[in-house]
């Protein structure tokens, strides 16, 4: 019982750690129809300029966070303003270029060398509490507060601000919402800023709970592109039902089964979602009639 | 007085749509000598190297395949970020075969590339209906997951891979069957897009709406399309499988899905000889980096973002210009 | 003329996530009747086409062409049985000449079928057809890169890949919109010669005056409904009409 009760608790911690690492790409992509496949390489950046700033300038941890999703939302406005922009309504010059951007910037930190344990992020409190009988480590305990609160208000922003309204109309119609006044390049401007920002926060909250490394940024893309196509592109409500049921996958298959076999799942996962329902789960495929 | 820029077609162009009209010599060799030189040159390059750079040759002519097979998929709108599916497929299919049912390498290949093909195509059909995104998605996705599969499971030889293929009976084969394949394929292709059947595959690209109003069924189009780019993929995997005389999971590297990329767009996207040529290009040149290590990545993904913003014809293209039109500044009146 | 409809349009209903953009669509259409489908903006002509040649799914209903259930039928198997549209959004494929733009539809399978295996100059088909719907051969405007030539020829060249597919039904979206007075009145012939070779044809217009002088029927839609199913100018008098169009006091 305790095992159940233990894998339980963990798998809906990981349920809300995939859910942060998504909903930044899937932001992004539901709002400007831009996929960011530089969204791993962000990530990473993010976490190395804290480490940066934590251990080679010496800001207090706090600042160096703030600065390090600031910095990271800054780098997704220039990619957006000197690339994609030139690039914009390319579907395949999109793609090119943002994964070459995130290739160039994870390949950059591996070859200079930034490789190793002592690249890590230090957890915010360094406890631990028993939740029914269950060890749960304060770290963990934060991600779920935090990322739920970032995952509400963003429904929140997205339903109930008059940007985030904006966005949604952008994404729905971009001609409507263009003759409304909103000016689309600017709106996909904040949105690949905001997903960056996201991906900068969800960085922010994860990484301590191992290392920073290279690598790590095609796994969270891959990790993050999973959700969605599960979830179904371009829906807050799928990317997040997605988590779960990757998430509580995943953790199951960790624990009863072994832990080499939890990308065979989501693998798996994916493979039957894209059979039975391809426009995933919560997907708003849209129908030949409205591009007419 | 204010200037523009003019763009003339040289006297000497003899095309007019796509009839020829040959009236010279000098026409004949205008037109003879950018195709017919450089396949003289490649083909009698072998003989002219020594083994160090014959290798190279032979990696350069496996990523023109796969470059190659990757703008055939990128014409028929579907853009992939695994090209190391393919390479991996058919490389894992010739290993088994090989190492497991002792088959030569000469009935091993050719059933690499049509298995692993299929394969492939089965894998990606149910992303062919949906929008282009997915399926570069999960094109990105398999070749990693399928990497994480072997590991975990250890079939195949898990990580460390399966040994002891059989070698090519010889080192001229080699070079020769390679290089054949690849002059076959962007000959070959290039006839395909430039028949009504290409001209549907495009079309599907630029407008598949109107592809399906004339009652074509796109995805049975895609499907083909998808089948003849993994078959050849799978194909440069094989033999390479034999070459190297091992396969791990080193053949679904991310390495073999970025270098076509960055070589057909460098090169050319939009034209197979692009392609080709940028394999040429980037092959050799990561040769010469490799010194530098990983550093080489970061310059493919460099070049990637530089040649898709800023010169997105690609260099083919851009010397074809030249060659069949000069540019010369012309006054305006205003 | 066969007395059993050709088309037959029954309850059809479509609601896309919430908006209901066609209620209880029905019509019967028989063999070599011109019908027009008219109605404001917004109102779902598009997207009852749509629905009959089966770019979009219905929710429920069911169309019935020639006497077979073709409801929900993919959009390539509807254009093989014999149907054939054009779209108000004309896009050519821009950098290739207007005879070469006509391949694709040449190439299709229902040509195929028809013609019996090869049609033997397809270009010489091409520039035929072409010179039916009004390219002047001698100004051999068929040549020209489809990117050169104006709106009217454009549509034009749409008119000219749908018939290319030897349709029975014949579907065409908007096809005035766009023209010039003088551009409609070289066309209207073209239509009236198509009937005259007994194609039975739905025309979605705005431009009711050319309209009228060539539809037998006229449908008038508003918000997904059918409001009226008759003669022009029965129709035009019904109170229902004007207020669709015009706005009540």
């Amino acid at each position: 019982m305790p095992m159940l009760l233990g894998t339980v608790v963990y798998a809906f911690v990981n349920s809300i750690i995939l859910a942060l690492m998504a909903i930044g790409f899937n932001l992004t992509f539901g709002i400007s129809g831009v996929a960011n496949f530089a969204y791993g390489a962000l990530y990473i950046f993010s976490a190395y300029a804290t480490w940066m700033g934590l251990n080679l300038v010496g800001i207090p941890y706090p600042v160096a966070a703030t600065v390090s999703i600031l910095l990271t939302m800054l780098a997704g406005t220039l990619m957006y303003r000197f690339i994609l922009m030139r690039v914009r309504g390319q579907a395949l010059s999109e793609v090119i270029a943002t994964f070459g951007i995130g290739l160039a910037i994870l390949e950059i930190f591996r070859y200079l060398g930034f490789v190793g344990f002592e690249y890590n992020l230090p957890v915010f409190v360094d406890d631990s509490i028993v939740l029914a009988g269950v060890f749960i480590d304060v770290q963990r305990l934060l991600i779920v507060i935090i990322g739920s609160a970032v995952i509400l208000g963003l429904w929140w922003f997205t339903h109930h601000t008059r940007l985030g309204l904006a966005f949604r109309g952008i994404a729905q119609d971009e001609r409507t919402a263009l003759t409304l006044g909103i000016d689309s390049d600017r709106i996909a401007l904040l949105s690949v800023s905001l997903g960056a920002g996201l991906a900068a926060l969800a960085a922010t909250v994860i990484i301590p709970l191992g290392s920073i490394a290279p690598g790590e940024g095609y796994d969270v893309l891959i990790k993050a592109l999973a959700v969605c196509i599960i979830g179904g592109l371009g829906s807050t409500g799928g990317t997040i039902v997605a988590s779960f049921v990757i998430g509580f996958a995943e953790r199951f298959t960790d624990t009863y089964i072994s832990s080499q076999w939890t990308m065979i799942v989501s693998l798996a996962a994916i493979l039957v979602v894209l059979t039975l329902k391809p426009s995933g789960l919560f997907g708003k495929q849209k129908e030949l009639e409205e591009r007419i | 007085m204010q200037k523009r820029r003019e763009r003339v077609d040289r006297g000497i162009n003899v095309r007019s749509g796509d009839v020829f009209a040959l009236c010279s010599w000098r026409e004949m060799l205008y037109l003879a000598g950018p195709r017919v030189i450089p396949v003289v040159a490649i083909l009698l390059l072998p003989l002219a190297l020594g083994i160090y750079w014959q290798k190279v040759l032979l990696s350069v002519a496996v990523f023109a395949l796969l470059a190659i097979s990757w703008d055939l998929l990128a014409q028929t709108g579907m853009i992939s970020l695994g090209q190391a599916l393919f390479f991996g497929m058919g490389a894992y299919v010739t290993g088994i075969l090989n190492h497991y049912w002792e088959l030569p390498p000469l009935l091993t290949i050719p059933a690499a590339a049509v298995f692993g093909g299929l394969i492939c195509t089965a894998l990606l059909l149910p992303v062919l209906r949906l929008r282009g995104i997915y399926f570069s998605m999960v094109t990105l996705i398999l070749p990693l997951m399928l990497v994480r599969l072997i590991e975990a499971t250890r079939i195949f030889g898990g990580t460390e891979g399966l040994t002891g293929m059989t070698p090519l009976p010889s080192r001229w084969l080699e070079i020769y069957l390679i290089v054949g394949a690849m002059l076959a394929a962007l000959f070959g292709f290039r006839r395909l897009l430039g028949t009504d059947y290409g001209l549907v595959l495009k079309g599907i690209r630029d407008n598949d709406r109107s592809v399906t109003n004339a009652g074509i069924n796109i995805y049975w189009y895609k499907t083909q399309a998808l089948w003849i780019a993994s078959t050849v993929g799978a194909f440069a995997g094989a033999f390479m499988t034999h070459v190297y005389m091992f396969v791990g999971m080193p053949v679904f590297a991310l390495d073999y899905s970025i270098l076509p990329i960055a070589a057909a767009v460098v090169g050319g996207p939009g034209s197979l000889a692009g392609a080709t040529l940028g394999a040429f290009i980037l092959v050799p040149l990561s040769e010469v980096l490799r010194g530098v290590g990983g550093l080489r990545i970061v310059f493919y993904g460099v070049f990637l973002v530089v040649f898709i913003v800023a010169l997105p014809e690609g260099i083919f293209h851009y010397v074809q210009r030249k060659y069949n039109q000069f540019e010369r500044w012309v006054e305006v009146d205003t | 003329m066969k007395t059993a409809a050709i088309l037959k349009v029954a309850g059809l209903f479509k609601n896309f996530g919430g908006v209901q953009a066609i209620s209880d669509l029905h019509f019967d259409m028989a063999e070599g009747e011109l019908l027009g489908l008219i109605g404001p903006n917004g109102s779902g002509k598009t997207t009852a086409v749509n629905l009959i040649t089966g770019f979009v799914k219905p929710s429920t209903g069911a169309v019935f062409f020639k006497g077979l259930d073709i409801t929900g039928l993919a959009a390539h198997r509807t254009v093989r049985l014999g149907i054939a549209r054009t779209f108000q959004m004309v896009k050519p494929f821009y950098q290739l000449p207007a005879y070469k733009n006509m391949i694709i539809p040449l190439y299709s399978p229902r040509v195929k079928k028809l013609v019996g295996g090869k049609y033997g100059d397809r270009d010489a088909v091409a520039l035929d057809l072409l010179e039916e719907v009004g390219f002047e051969r001698d100004a051999r405007v068929a040549y020209k890169v489809a990117g050169a030539l104006p709106q009217g020829y454009l549509k034009r060249l749409e008119l000219a890949k749908a018939i290319a597919l030897q349709p029975d039904l014949l579907i065409l979206d908007e096809l005035f919109s766009g023209l010039s007075l003088a551009e409609v009145a070289s066309i209207l012939p073209i239509i009236e010669k198509l009937r005259r070779d007994g194609k039975t044809i739905i025309m979605i217009e705005h431009r009711l005056k050319e309209l009228f002088r060539i539809a037998d029927r006229v449908i008038v839609l508003n918000y997904g409904q059918k409001i009226a199913d008759g003669k022009a100018a029965d129709v035009m008098e019904s109170a229902a009409v004007k207020s669709a169009y015009l706005g009540t006091e």
